[in-house]
């Protein structure tokens, strides 16, 4: 397969798994239950991207020694609770992570 | 009511602070692309095809790891499958729309555009609140693109060391911060962010995510029950 049509069907394959609901559900499906469940959705995605990321190295191995991401990430998520601060929550992470790695 | 404009600039004033980590993570996608071997049209072509920033980056992943068309294809799918879920969420507040505007708020269906305009659109009733998505999308859309030919030009004038690997994660963990104090939320985050860490080599096809996040549902939805009883 060429690089052009492995672009384009990653492309479409994306772009439908973004269409397909929004064009099949209808208002009418919902009720109070299936909205109190669907609250749930950024909290039952977002760790799954944020965990392995932290916690799993460049090699796939789980490493939770000497791995400056977890301390950033933890100073970042107290910063978080207090502030309530997306922005405060995005710079101390990045300032705690690079004074980490490039300081410590 | 507020006009289209207002609550377009609205979207775009509430997702900049996301945009942040987006432009290390943009510039980087770029530099890796044509250091794996695309041609800058390629790589520009993939940040305005796809534009997803999760599936690109495994799109490079298993490329440059020789796998196969149809493995890569199948990893895509299952990376933004978490895409179904978003459209069932903000599909109540778009299901009066015409199709053509379906069409194009689904282009713009990123993970920072979701979050931002979900919370904006739970808590307005205006009919234009669409708007907010369209605002936030556009806005991501502007970043990722230019960050990625900066990164084509700019190549390996970059440093890799500047931490697109916490980027990432960092802009998740900051659209939880209204999460972490309540708890149900917190259980959902730990076990989602569990199995999600035990199955990330275990799970095929990078569907660890998907996995994760139902079953994070679905502790959600037992406990929403118990803890209402």
């Amino acid at each position: 397969m060429s690089n052009w049509s492995l672009i384009i069907y990653c492309g479409i394959i994306t772009y439908l798994t973004r269409f397909s609901m929004i064009a099949l559900i209808k208002k009418e499906m919902f009720n109070d239950r299936i909205r109190e469940i669907l609250s749930y959705v950024p909290s039952a995605i977002f760790p799954a991207i944020i965990f392995p990321a932290i916690f799993i190295n460049d090699s796939g191995l789980f490493q939770i020694e000497d791995n400056p991401k977890i301390i950033a990430a933890l100073i970042a998520m107290i910063i978080g609770i207090f502030s309530r601060s997306i922005l405060a929550t995005i710079f101390s992470g990045l300032a705690s992570y690079w004074f980490l790695i490039f300081v410590v | 009511m507020k006009s289209n404009l207002n609550v377009f600039l609205k979207g775009i004033m509430d997702v900049s602070p996301l945009m942040i980590p987006v432009v290390p993570f943009g510039l980087i996608f770029g530099v890796l692309a044509i250091d794996i071997g695309f041609s800058p049209l390629e790589t520009m072509g993939m940040s305005l095809i796809i534009f997803g920033g999760a599936s690109q980056i495994v799109l490079l992943q298993l490329f440059s790891g020789g796998a196969s068309s149809l493995v890569i294809i199948s990893s895509v799918g299952a990376v933004n499958s978490r895409h179904l879920l978003y459209g069932a969420v903000v599909s109540e507040h778009l299901s009066d729309l015409k199709l053509i505007w379906k069409i194009i708020i689904s282009y713009f269906l990123i993970d920072q555009a979701f979050a931002i305009s979900n919370e904006y659109l739970k808590k307005n009733k205006q009919s234009n609140k669409y708007f907010h998505l369209v605002g936030a999308g556009a806005t991501c859309w502007v970043i990722w693109q230019s960050t990625t030919l900066l990164g084509i030009v700019l190549g390996e004038a970059i440093p890799d060391k500047l931490g697109l690997s916490f980027a990432v994660p960092l802009t998740f963990l900051a659209l939880l911060v209204n999460d972490f104090r309540k708890l149900i939320n917190v259980v959902v985050i730990i076990i989602s962010g569990l199995v999600a860490t035990i199955g990330f080599n275990y799970i095929p096809f990078k569907a660890y995510v998907i996995v994760s996040a139902l079953i994070g549902l679905f502790t959600a939805m037992i406990l929403t029950k118990v803890i209402k009883k």
